[in-house]
């Protein structure tokens, strides 16, 4: 019981300097795991969501591009395609589901994306799961203005079926531009945590004929959603051959979660940066703990003295200052913890408005028993310089008075 | 002759301390080399109780902390309990005080985070283990069964002094060395630490060693004896 209750007195008397130091470490710990969680969680998630699609055809361009702004609904369209372009890639005998979509509307900020009832019919966006819409309501008739609204968007516009709305030209919102059209919602989707979540669905040809659009392009699409056949990974590669190496009319993005992998690769230096800044705030922190008991020492070395008065080992008192430096790290990943919940809660909110992309901050990654460690570690080791000063404390000089 | 005379033998039972050729010296902030302690012989038997007198300056506490093992020795032995001080680590040192001695300080040296019962029990955590009930028996001895809880700032300078105490004798030590204890306690007070001091070790089977310059308290002993006479470089200071 000796160390413990000798190291428990110790944080207790020093509590303002554990506290502070504490929370240092807090923070250092809470950072380090959620930029490790935020970079690993979205980058699994990122490259693995493909709304249950192989493959996106689109305009001449980037595949980055054509895949942020078809799957991910993000970025603008880089371009349109005819509509016979959509017959040709259907007709592959390779190809299981070609869904065409088409934007460039929004209602409040919300994308608006048209497309067709197979959708909600057909196609799978994970293993297993189809899209599906809150009791009450229906998908929409492709003849009729209406509108299925996903869960996102009805939550933060507090849509429901029965409203009606008027969509505003362009992917930005701006309150001049908006057209006369009338859409009715008729159903609002089950949460699918997809990007699918963050778009208001509407029929393709809504989007095609919404007046001020242009009558040439009413039949264009902006993109088509490609699910091939199972094993059709060997067609997908004679269709990347075809449109991209052979072909210079259109781009076929293929595998998605490869084009999105480069993404990642890309930006990779963001997430050394940010986990560098971690791992220098961990430094600090350690410091900081190595700082405080150092500077304690001189108020301590009384307390040094008579402990080994009473019998304690050098190795026992040096001990007890690394096992308080280990502590007050070990406390301070306690709360840690809590700070990790916090930023992860707030990163994962921006992500899911801006993405659609719903990270879980309470799944399990590794990072939270290394960082743990390492913090606890790193902390110990910071305690070595002021438990050698505690070790070489002059008892007989530091038990006042000589006579 | 003259060493003959300075020898100092307090022994006529079992033998439990015993000091021969002890010296110690400090470096002077000028560099010269001040020899604090030099004890040809000094002894004491299992469970007498001896003063020493000295006045400041005379050597006192370096003597205790040198029979304690904090402080090592220049040259000389020191055998306590049958183990040679000299010969042993400084490891090996700290468990033989810790189970041997008891020392109660001047200024009681307490500690200030831990409650009476916990300076107790931490005293008894590097000897050879916890007794809780002998602790709590130990404090109701000096009068502190009621203050188990309190701590030290909370005592007044008496019961700070009987917590010390208690803690002296909390691994039941073959003896007890004490610096000055009553040196911050007043006459009445100082009276009572002095009897409490010697009954509890006497009920303890501790022997007692203790320095002090206040007559009252030296007064209160069958045998005192005068540092000047054991120290000799106190002879030497003087010559």
């Amino acid at each position: 019981m000796t160390l413990p209750l000798v190291v428990w007195k110790s944080l207790r008397q020093h509590a303002l300097s554990t506290t502070v130091t504490a929370l240092s470490i807090a923070l250092a710990g809470g950072l380090l795991m959620s930029v490790w969680v935020v970079k690993e969680q979205s980058q699994a998630t990122f490259t693995g969501v493909n709304a249950g699609f192989d493959a996106v055809l689109g305009a001449r361009g980037s595949k980055l591009q054509l895949v942020l702004n078809a799957i991910f609904h993000l970025e603008a369209s880089p371009g349109n395609l005819a509509w016979s372009d959509y017959l040709d890639i259907k007709k592959n005998p390779n190809v299981d589901i070609a869904l065409p979509i088409a934007v460039g509307d929004n209602y409040l900020g919300y994308r608006l994306v048209g497309t067709l009832p197979e959708l909600f019919d057909k196609v799978e966006y994970a293993p297993g799961k189809h899209y599906a819409v809150v009791p009450g309501g229906n998908f929409f008739d492709p003849t009729r203005r209406e509108a299925v609204v996903g869960s996102f968007v009805a939550q933060k516009l507090h849509l429901k079926p029965g409203d009606t709305f008027h969509p505003f030209h362009g992917l930005i919102f701006n309150e001049k531009d908006q057209h006369s059209e009338t859409y009715v919602v008729v159903g609002v989707m089950e949460p699918s945590n997809t990007p699918a979540d963050r778009v208001i669905w509407i029929p393709l040809a809504g989007i095609q004929k919404m007046s001020g659009h242009n009558p040439d392009a009413a039949t264009d699409v902006s993109a088509v959603l490609v699910k091939l056949k199972a094993g059709g990974g060997g067609a997908g590669f004679r269709m990347d051959m075809m449109y991209n190496k052979q072909g210079n009319r259109l781009t076929f993005a293929w595998p998605i979660g490869q084009v999105m992998a480069e993404l990642f690769n890309k930006i990779g230096w963001f997430d050394k940066i940010l986990a560098l800044v971690s791992y220098l705030v961990a430094l600090v922190a350690a410091a900081s703990i190595l700082a405080s008991i150092y500077n304690s020492m001189n108020e301590r070395r009384r307390e040094i003295a008579i402990l080994r008065a009473l019998g304690a080992r050098r190795h026992t008192i040096f001990g007890a200052i690394l096992l308080e430096a280990a502590a007050i790290s070990a406390l301070g990943m306690l709360v840690g913890f809590i700070f990790y919940a916090v930023i992860m809660n707030g990163a994962a909110s921006v992500i899911r408005a801006q993405t659609g992309v719903v990270l879980d901050p309470f799944r399990f990654n590794p990072v939270m028993l290394w960082a743990p460690a390492l913090l606890i570690g790193l902390g110990a080791l910071a305690g070595i310089v002021p438990a050698m000063k505690a070790y070489r404390t002059d008892v007989a000089e530091h038990l006042v008075p000589m006579s | 002759m003259m060493l003959q005379n300075l020898q100092t033998t307090l022994s006529s039972g079992m033998l439990l301390l015993q000091v021969s050729q002890l010296k110690k010296s400090f470096r002077s902030p000028n560099g010269d080399l001040h020899t604090v302690v030099d004890v040809p012989a000094f002894a004491l038997d299992e469970k007498v109780q001896v003063a020493l007198s000295g006045e400041s300056g005379s050597g006192k506490t370096t003597f205790l902390h040198l029979i304690a093992g904090i402080l090592k020795p220049d040259s000389g032995l020191i055998t306590l309990a049958g183990q040679e001080m000299s010969a042993l680590s400084e490891p090996a040192r700290d468990r033989l005080r810790a189970t041997t001695i008891g020392y109660i300080f001047q200024t009681f040296n307490l500690l200030q985070g831990y409650t009476c019962l916990e300076n107790v029990l931490l005293g008894m955590s590097f000897g050879p283990g916890v007794d809780r009930a002998f602790a709590l028996s130990l404090l109701e001895r000096v009068g502190l069964a009621n203050k188990l809880k309190h701590y030290p700032r909370q005592l007044s300078t008496g019961q700070q002094q009987r917590v010390a105490v208690a803690r002296a004798l909390a691994n039941r030590p073959k003896l007890v060395l004490a610096d000055e204890p009553t040196g911050n306690l007043d006459h009445k007070n100082a009276r009572e630490a002095i009897a409490l001091i010697r009954e509890a070790c006497r009920e303890n089977g501790a022997a007692l060693l203790l320095v002090s310059h206040d007559r009252d308290v030296l007064a209160q002993f069958e045998t005192v004896q005068g540092l000047e006479k054991i120290n000799r470089s106190l002879l030497e200071n003087a010559n």
